[in-house]
């Protein structure tokens, strides 16, 4: 799988409060999320993305809270994927969870400059910049999390697991 | 082969003999954890699974506590969606509003956790359980809801980055400061994904709320777990508390860490976090002149009992500055009593604060205490991101609870002997 499209570049330590900001968390509908998406990082943000553009950020990117909002309204912004020097953790897991592709490169971070136009491969995570000529490598995506991507998020892994569980009899 | 408490946790939760830093193991939990932002997500996930029965009914606990008493429409949706749930799968440990709080105040203290366990949450600061000794981290609402269907969780093993903070801690001096303190030095992702124990003569001097404040914030340095070696204190703790058996595991002497950071915090003084991250740390001597217009006091950070009367031992007999709001929020209903019969209530309204019913409130900027444009607050929360309690244009300072009421007192961030 390839993900190509224009780049919007943040900084370091990006948090999942100016993700999506806690005064719409009283919702969950990914939508009215993608609304605020970036808000307090960018408020021309969720207003000026388009399907298939890609955030690049520095390090830690999504620390903080364990808001899964924050994933589901960049992904429902329609964001193509997230490369960053590094994520926090609980979004890390989120991510792949939920199915927004995510790409760890500290030099992908560092070289992309706002508005690059870049291509990323999901399965050998290489990451082409367009408009610059230049190649970086991901980190490679770890084998289990590779099963829930393919399994279509952490939900459908569990529900295929359990099902295998019944018919191979185990269920009390 | 030698293992940290922290691996030794994981390896008895996943059956086996030991686990290594870097494996991925499935382990069993002894306790999910959902409130009213990270539930209602987890539940529509959860419904996904083709599960229709959680995994035990007396091992998944529901608390709203973030946007309750409901904020507003919307909020008492969310609410309801948990409150529907819970009743419909017979939950043990719903709390309902008037018999909740904070749920990282409450949990604790109902001894839902105890040392041994290992427990996941769907909210970040669910790592403030390795105060007891347990293997406690956040997680998101999906992995909350595959837990739910399962009772199990995959998890990768952490290495560990062992704390040793020497020394007497001076007065006004606590957990808080030894937390931000190390967040400062090692920065908002200098334990990423990794396990922080905290350990030595001044951690071991610290009561069961202080190590609570400590292991709370150990997220804030990108974390995934804190925990502090459980000891006579906190077998004092849990004792009579705790509603299931509890193990009490120790690091062996040789085990392996990550890195060990040595602290001599003998003359430390009370710590402030700046604008707009937990690590942006200096002591209170160096803060200058920053004048407040709030000030609030309790989260699952500093919403104890300890912390209440740090607080209110400031605040005696003195008057909260004519600009500046106080908000109180003690972070259980057993807290907010005993706060009552101690006198301490009457302390903080003599002051001019407002007393709040437990809730999460102002410190993720829900309600209860939010900040207009250019407003700046002192907070013993735990988070000073851009807009984290209100308007993307305040400020948010944190600090323990005495430096927070002295701020209240004298309208600017002020040490504690300077009112007492």
């Amino acid at each position: 799988m390839k993900l190509q499209g224009k780049t919007w570049k943040f900084g370091a330590d990006v948090d999942t409060d100016a993700i999506i900001p806690a005064r719409y968390l009283n919702t969950s509908d990914p939508a009215e999320l993608a609304a605020h998406c970036m808000e307090d990082a960018d408020p021309t943000f969720a207003g000026r993305v388009r399907p298939g553009e890609i955030i690049v950020a520095g390090k830690n990117f999504g620390c903080g809270s364990s808001r899964e909002h924050a994933p589901i309204a960049i992904k429902a912004a329609g964001v193509a994927c997230v490369v960053a020097a590094s994520f926090a953790r609980i979004f890390y897991r989120n991510a792949f969870n939920i199915g927004l592709p995510i790409f760890e490169s500290p030099e992908a971070a560092e070289k992309i400059q706002p508005g690059d136009e870049i291509s990323v491969d999901a399965d050998t995570g290489v990451i082409y910049n367009l408009t610059r000529g230049e190649e970086y490598r991901a980190a490679p995506v770890p084998p289990f999390m590779q099963e829930i991507i393919a399994a279509g998020g952490l939900i459908n892994y569990v529900s295929r697991r359990l099902t295998r569980e019944k018919n191979n009899g185990k269920e009390d | 082969m030698p293992m940290t408490i922290t691996e030794k946790i994981l390896a008895a939760h996943a059956g086996r003999e030991e686990v290594h830093p870097g494996e991925l193991i499935n382990v069993k939990v002894d306790l999910v954890l959902g409130n009213d932002i990270t539930a209602p997500v987890a539940i529509r996930e959860f419904a996904r699974t083709g599960v229709t029965e959680v995994f035990d009914r007396e091992r998944v606990a529901l608390v709203p506590d973030h946007f309750v008493p409901n904020k507003d429409i919307k909020s008492a949706e969310q609410a309801k969606i948990l409150r529907d749930f819970a009743r419909r799968q017979g939950l043990t440990h719903y709390f309902e509003v008037g018999r909740m709080g904070i749920e990282h105040c409450l949990l604790p203290e109902q001894g839902l956790v105890g040392p041994g366990d290992l427990v996941i949450g769907a909210d970040s600061h669910t790592c403030t359980y390795g105060a007891l000794g347990a293997f406690s981290t956040g997680v998101g609402s999906t992995d909350l809801a595959a837990a739910m269907a399962l009772g199990e969780t995959w998890l990768k093993v952490p290495e560990t980055l062992k704390f040793v903070y020497y020394g007497e801690l001076p007065p006004w001096v606590g957990g808080k400061d030894l937390i931000l303190y190390t967040i400062g030095r090692i920065g908002v992702d200098g334990a990423l994904y990794m396990a922080m124990e905290f350990t030595g003569p001044a951690v071991e001097s610290l009561s069961m709320d202080g190590r609570l404040t400590m292991a709370n914030m150990a997220v804030e340095a990108g974390a995934k777990n804190g925990i502090v070696p459980p000891d006579e204190i906190t077998r004092r703790y849990v004792e009579g508390r705790a509603k299931r058996p509890y193990k009490f595991y120790q690091s062996d002497p040789d085990a392996a860490y990550a890195r060990v950071y040595e602290f001599d915090v003998s003359k430390l003084e009370p710590q402030v976090a700046f604008p707009h991250l937990p690590a942006n740390v200096r002591p209170v001597s160096e803060a200058g002149e920053v004048r407040i217009d709030q000030a609030v006091i309790g989260s699952c950070t500093n919403g104890r009992m300890e912390d209440l009367r740090l607080a209110a031992r400031v605040l005696q007999g003195k008057k909260v500055h004519p600009d500046v709001r106080l908000i109180v929020i003690p972070g259980t209903q057993d807290i907010y009593r005993a706060a009552l019969q101690e006198g301490l209530v009457e302390i903080f309204l003599d002051a001019g604060a407002a007393v709040s019913t437990p809730t999460c409130g102002p410190c993720l900027g829900g309600h209860m205490g939010i900040l207009a444009a250019g407003e700046r607050c002192i907070a013993t929360t735990n988070r000073n991101f851009v807009g984290r309690m209100g308007h993307p244009q305040s400020e948010v300072y944190l600090s323990n609870p005495a430096v927070a009421a002295a701020s209240a007192v004298l309208g600017r961030i002020a040490d504690p002997r300077e009112v007492c």
